[in-house]
């Protein structure tokens, strides 16, 4: 019901807790805050006369330190929780796992997701394939406006911009199917970049893998990459083979400045 | 090139039915009011009293009339983006979807907060320093038909062409040429640039009035807090909106002179756009909540019938929020790509600011405390907004801490929460605010009961329309999709959103009834120098108070030419664009030759 919270895979965990923790934390004084509102209202309404009034305290040093500190207090401990899991949960940093990590190539394009698996030599188009447990190195860009992929049951989003990469690493903890999607908004077509990432098995990726090479004959190069990229909104489809320098040929499409973006 | 540059007889013709609509009303309220007032002969009226008016209680008033007028517009508009997100029924195309999130946005925070919070600053604040009026009341004036014309820009919108489909803060390459050739992001552009130097002049002109003004005797920490929490937002607004003018200038150049900023090619870079609108846009929000809270400190201690609690604190906590405020800019990005310390620093720098917020919220309960309260229509209103408030701060802060945002950002728990904040914490203030000081603009007080009918329909409506979208974001629903409710269970929720907005609908028509009605009733509503028992220096003058000042056309004249030329720079004509800039110049030269505009 709520992947944010209870997610299929570590990562998604980790957040959802995350989530969880801090909203913990700070009912400590939105609690009090709450029934101090209420209370008071009730206490000191006009009606009540027997309640205490004193128009003019209007200062007590001791008081204003307490409330100075606490939420100095809960500050400190968040910012420390700031800290530690900014790094912990960093989308670059390398799951550790028994099973091999897979490397998906994602490219935001007008309409559509294209997934290169370099490794493996295949792509999919608006829908992904993936080994139960495998740690999922995601190297993302665009050739569209800026998006963002997201898979909220498998863990946070990174954008996907022009000429740069950048990383995310996700992992699917349990078999089924989750959604995914763009998040930033890309002008049209950005409802269609909807996809399913299927969690399975690894004998039914392998066999997945090795159906998808056999059937699916078309080869993914950059003179068929230039008509998918101006297709409108389309299925979920599959390259049994891909060029292997077309990743490198997208980045290479922006790298005409003077600047190069280091990631 | 031709005579009316990019702009053809087509660009007046829309597909959709719910353009066309549109296109209709602007025309017909633009006939309405230009025929009501030349059947009923009262241009030299409105022209000697109203636009040609330099006394800030005139100006204020007529920024709370264009952000009335802007308020229905962006409403509207939010109540097609609900209907559409909870019918299946497609009636608007994804295109016309983002032009209506886009313009929401722009307008909610461009025309509707911005004048709102103007409009009482100008009616108020002089009167709480005892000033009969700013430092520099042409200048006002400028500032106020700048905004007026940037507002109409975006409805001209509606008229001739489209408006920008980008969100509401046109993110490039998206808003570049190579994705957005129409002439929607150029309407965007100029709007803001021009509504937005509008924004910088009145921002320099009140920090002048306020710190040069005052009354003798009135001291720094004698001022009432709504004109410190002014005067912290004013100074956010000079050091914010420049960025806003520059971020812009270059987006423009890159659309009209074939320049590389933030293009994908060529050394143009995104990101660098992202970080500077953003630079700008975080302490936007805080330009506006700061005016709300004074707001709320000076109805607490009115209806609670005791001096505000911690006054030094509430100062000092002010300055605190309006320097943290420049330094968390970064949050609104975390998903870019950026290190781990650097998305810390920006988080911890985000959470810190809960602390002076939180000292606020201490202060108002305690100014409550031992207090005789009285639950007038404005105490309701701060008290909606405290209960809200704490909610949208605690999602707030989880939106702080990077390793949650990466799973929140762009989600509905976004959307949420910024409503959370603009809709409780802004929103209600001004209203509060309106509301508490009516009588001191108009001289009779708007009727209690409907008011507080207002008040409870607001509140209900608003926890029913955002709440569920919290819930949503934790689902995993993105925001401006206008098939959002794709996943089967997403649909409850949205339709929940949707009877929230039904309910906020019926708060505006209490709303409105409620201003008909106690214009009808002015006489027995008829409120004397001080109806609430406030101790500030306002409530020592009349009600209405008097309206003092000169008249002068170059503000007007200033935003009926800027009007023009934006529409000029927008289509490309060129010959237009030239000629008002000319005109404008040589009336400025002219005027400066006028000395005589000091009264006493």
């Amino acid at each position: 019901m709520f992947p944010l919270l209870q997610g299929s895979g570590s990562i998604a965990n980790a957040e959802g807790a995350l989530i969880i923790q801090a909203t913990f934390l700070m009912l400590i004084v939105v609690v009090p805050v709450l029934f101090l509102l209420f209370f008071f209202a009730w206490r000191y309404r006009t009606s009540n006369t027997k309640a205490k009034y004193v128009p003019n305290w209007h200062n007590s040093k001791m008081d204003e330190l307490i409330w100075w500190a606490v939420p100095l207090e809960i500050v400190l401990v968040i910012g420390a929780l700031i800290w530690q899991s900014s790094h912990t949960l960093d989308p670059r940093v390398p799951i550790t796992s028994d099973q091999p990590a897979i490397t998906i190539q994602a490219v935001a394009l007008p309409h559509k997701w294209l997934f290169i698996y370099p490794a493996e030599g295949v792509a999919t188009i608006n829908e992904l394939r993936v080994p139960v447990d495998a740690p999922l190195r995601f190297e993302i860009t665009a050739d569209a406006p800026m998006n963002s992929l997201w898979i909220p049951a498998l863990g946070g989003q990174v954008y996907a911009m022009t000429g740069m990469v950048n990383t995310l690493y996700l992992v699917a903890n349990s078999p089924g199917i989750y959604p995914g999607m763009s998040a930033n908004y890309s002008g049209e077509g950005f409802a269609d970049m909807r996809f399913n990432v299927h969690a399975v098995p690894r004998a039914d990726f392998d066999s997945w893998l090795a159906d998808t090479k056999a059937a699916r004959g078309s080869k993914l190069t950059a003179y068929n990459y230039d008509m998918l990229r101006a297709l409108g909104a389309i299925q979920p489809g599959y390259y049994g083979a891909v060029d292997p320098t077309l990743f490198t040929s997208i980045l290479a499409k922006y790298d005409t400045g003077m600047q190069k973006m280091n990631h | 090139m031709s005579l009316f540059g990019l702009l053809t007889i087509n660009d007046f013709f829309h597909a959709e039915v719910a353009a066309v609509v549109a296109q209709l009303a602007v025309v017909l309220g633009g006939i309405g009011v230009v025929g009501y007032l030349t059947v009923a002969r009262k241009w030299g009226y409105v022209w000697r009293e109203w636009l040609t008016s330099l006394s800030p209680m005139r100006i204020g008033v007529m920024y709370l009339l264009l952000s009335a007028v802007m308020l229905v517009r962006g409403a509207i508009d939010a109540g097609l983006m609900r209907t559409q997100q909870a019918i299946p029924v497609e009636f608007l195309s994804p295109e016309h979807f983002a032009q209506i999130f886009t313009a929401h946005g722009v307008i909610m925070i461009f025309f509707v907060a911005m004048p709102f919070m103007f409009g009482l600053i100008n009616c108020i604040v002089p009167l709480q320093i005892g000033a009969k009026d700013v430092a520099f009341p042409l200048l006002n004036s400028v500032g106020f038909w700048l905004t007026f014309a940037g507002a109409m820009l975006v409805n001209l919108s509606l008229v001739a062409g489209e408006f920008a489909a980008t969100g509401w803060l046109a993110y490039p390459p998206l808003s570049e040429l190579e994705y957005s050739p129409g002439v929607g992001v150029d309407y965007y552009i100029w709007a803001l640039q021009i509504a937005g130097v509008g924004t910088l002049l009145s921002g320099i002109n009140f920090i002048v009035t306020i710190t040069t003004m005052r009354e003798k005797g009135m001291r720094w920490m004698q001022m009432p807090m709504f004109v410190w929490t002014t005067f912290a937002s004013m100074l956010m607004i000079i050091f914010a909106f420049p960025v806003l003018t520059a971020t812009l200038t270059m987006l423009s150049l890159d659309r009209l002179l074939d320049m590389h900023f933030f293009t994908s090619t060529l050394g143009g870079n995104a990101m660098m756009y992202v970080n500077l609108i953003w630079a700008w846009g975080h302490p936007e929000v805080y330009i506006l909540i700061l005016p709300a809270f004074g707001i709320y400190s000076e109805v607490v201690s009115t209806f609670s019938q005791k001096r505000l609690f911690g006054y030094t604190s509430m100062v000092v906590a002010t300055m605190c929020i309006s320097v943290l405020a420049f330094a968390v800019w970064l949050h609104h990005f975390f998903t870019m790509g950026a290190g781990a310390d650097v998305n810390a620093f920006f988080g911890i720098m985000t959470v810190a600011i809960s602390i002076p917020t939180g000292v606020k919220v201490f202060n108002w309960l305690f100014t409550m405390f031992r207090g005789r309260i009285i639950f007038a229509t404005p105490m309701l209103w701060f008290m909606g907004f405290l209960f809200t408030f704490v909610i949208g701060g605690m999602t707030g802060v989880l939106l702080s801490i990077p390793a949650a945002d990466y799973q929140l950002h762009n989600s509905l728990f976004l959307v949420a929460h910024f409503h959370n904040m603009i809709i409780g914490g802004v929103l209600f203030g001004f209203f509060a605010g309106l509301t508490y000081w009516f009588p001191k603009i108009f001289g009779f007080t708007l009727h209690e009961g409907l008011g507080k009918a207002t008040f409870w329909l607001w509140l209900v409506g608003f926890l029913v329309a955002f709440m569920p979208l919290y819930a949503l974001g934790l689902m995993g629903a993105t925001r401006r999709v206008a098939d959002a409710a794709w996943l089967p269970i997403y649909q409850p929720l949205f339709m929940l959103a949707f009877v929230g907005m039904l309910i906020i609908g019926v708060a505006f028509a209490v709303q409105v009834w409620q201003l008909a009605y106690s214009i009808y009733n002015r006489k027995k509503l008829q409120a004397d120098a001080n109806p609430w028992g406030g101790k500030g220096l306002e409530w020592q003058v009349s009600s209405p108070a008097p309206i003092i000042g000169e008249r002068h056309p170059l503000g007007v004249l200033t935003g009926i030419l800027s009007l023009v030329g934006g529409f000029a720079l927008v289509w490309q004509i060129w010959w237009v664009v030239i000629l008002s800039l000319v005109i404008l110049v040589a009336l400025y030269i002219r005027n400066s030759f006028t000395t005589h505009l000091h009264h006493e």
